[in-house]
């Protein structure tokens, strides 16, 4: 038993439809308590008061965004060295999903961003950063669609989403050398002196693992329309053929 | 290698006019720009460093798309991939052939045109090293994107969509090497960096250029 058996699009069907609900369950579960309980139980922020609530959206929707890019690159790897047809789709069908995270992160950021900087928009590296993977998402979608052939397209599609990635990390260091930064340091991270505190930190916890498993939930749909939308094409040509 | 190179400077210099376009483009591009400011003297001089530098990126930009294209239409390129040359080296010389006739002209004509937006003289040097360092690294990447896209009928808006974000670090630190001349700050940082990622992509985007050649070749 390895996992490469899920590289089989049968096998990845059957598993993907019995899974598929208790993920997409477990992640509607946990968004709505993450929320709520964010949303309604907690006290607001000395200095920033209710503002602070937009973190339940933000930070999990930042995360997400830049770790859809993680997987895609992943999955394109797992494509370019072994094959699997499975791997391909599923960085296909990651895309527009990693996309709308990112842009979800950079319009909450904006919305939050008005009232406490005073404005909707800053140079920020890592504002400008979010910003340029958010381009990146929109020319690796728009190569899926360009080329015709799908083995070629999810070949180009992976070259693009190696280099893109090397130049992503490049962007993201050059950033900071060309402007300071507004943005505050990162809140959850183990080493930190200043993290969140405890009443904030749980309901975002929550939040987090449910926007990780709503991403796992639309990427399996996803997938499983890609894969049948390639058994339709090849269906369509067999038919031609006799 | 060298009649390649030859072959491809010659092309470029005689068929049809496409040498001058980018030249031209930077041109229009740089003289448009306090239009759409206004004549303020001082404005202008503040932002000239950035107007050249995005000028010769669009320029860039605008000429990509015939690094591929020509020899793919006449089906030359698929002699290249079946000749004993290897397909990098080939990636390698057509981006070569791309600065020799797009960037260093552009790097030429920089000057001029930036006695036209009032750049301070001690901008001048770190304005010219910054073109001539960083252009190259525009067409190394550029001849990534020509790749990617070279099969497909309407590449010319993809092939933009798809490099300018990867332009991104090049054009920072090449705007910014230029900005500090033209301030009379330290300049080398970030003209170092710059040669960082010249060196850097001239190194390594060939490679991805053939692999992405391999696959519309197939």
């Amino acid at each position: 038993m390895s996992i490469w058996e899920y590289a089989n699009p049968r096998k990845f069907m059957t598993t993907s439809q019995a899974v598929l609900p208790w993920v997409a369950g477990l992640a509607a579960v946990l968004v709505i308590t993450g929320l709520i309980w964010g949303f309604f139980f907690t006290p607001d922020d000395f200095r920033m008061g209710s503002t602070v609530k937009v973190i339940y959206i933000h930070v999990p929707a930042a995360i997400m965004g830049s770790g859809t890019w993680f997987m895609m690159l992943i999955t394109s790897l797992v494509w370019l060295i072994r094959r699997h047809h499975v791997s391909a789709l599923a960085a296909k069908a990651a895309a527009p999903v990693g996309m709308v995270f990112t842009l979800i992160g950079l319009i909450t950021g904006a919305i939050w961003g008005q009232p406490m900087w005073g404005t909707w928009w800053e140079w920020d590296p890592r504002l400008t950063a979010f910003l340029i993977l958010f381009l990146f998402y929109l020319g690796y979608m728009a190569l899926w669609e360009a080329v015709e052939n799908p083995d070629a397209a999810a070949d180009l599609t992976s070259v693009l989403c190696l280099v893109g990635t090397v130049f992503a990390v490049i962007s993201r260091y050059a950033l900071i050398f060309w402007n300071q930064g507004l943005h505050q340091g990162a809140s959850l991270s183990m080493d930190a002196e200043q993290n969140v505190a405890d009443v904030f930190a749980y309901p975002l916890w929550t939040c987090i693992i449910g926007f990780l498993f709503l991403f796992v939930a639309l990427v399996l749909y996803r997938t499983r329309t890609e894969i049948r939308a390639r058994r339709l094409r090849a269906l369509i040509q067999r038919e031609r053929m006799a | 290698m060298i009649e390649l190179l030859v072959r491809d400077l010659r092309l470029a210099i005689r068929a049809g006019g496409g040498f001058g376009l980018g030249l031209a483009f930077f041109l229009i591009a740089t003289i448009l720009m306090p239009f759409g400011i206004g004549p303020e003297t001082g404005m202008i001089t503040i932002i000239a460093p950035g107007i050249l530098w995005i000028g010769a990126l669009l320029a860039c930009l605008l000429s990509l798309d015939r690094i591929f294209a020509l020899d793919w239409e006449d089906g030359s390129l698929e002699l290249l991939a079946t000749s004993p040359l290897p397909l990098e080296a080939v990636a390698g010389v057509k981006a070569l052939a791309h600065w020799l006739t797009t960037g260093l002209p552009l790097v030429a004509a920089a000057p001029v045109l930036a006695v036209l937006l009032n750049l301070p003289p001690q901008g001048f040097p770190w304005l010219l090293a910054s073109l001539a360092v960083g252009t190259p690294a525009l067409s190394a990447i550029g001849t990534f994107g020509a790749a990617l896209t070279v099969g497909l009928k309407r590449g010319g808006l993809l092939l933009s969509l798809l490099v300018v974000p990867l332009y991104v670090p090049t054009l920072l630190f090449g705007a910014e090497a230029a900005r500090r001349g033209a301030e009379g700050l330290d300049a080398a940082t970030p003209l170092v960096l710059l040669a960082g990622i010249t060196f850097a992509t001239a190194a390594t985007m060939p490679f991805a250029a053939a692999a992405a050649l391999r696959v519309n070749l197939r």
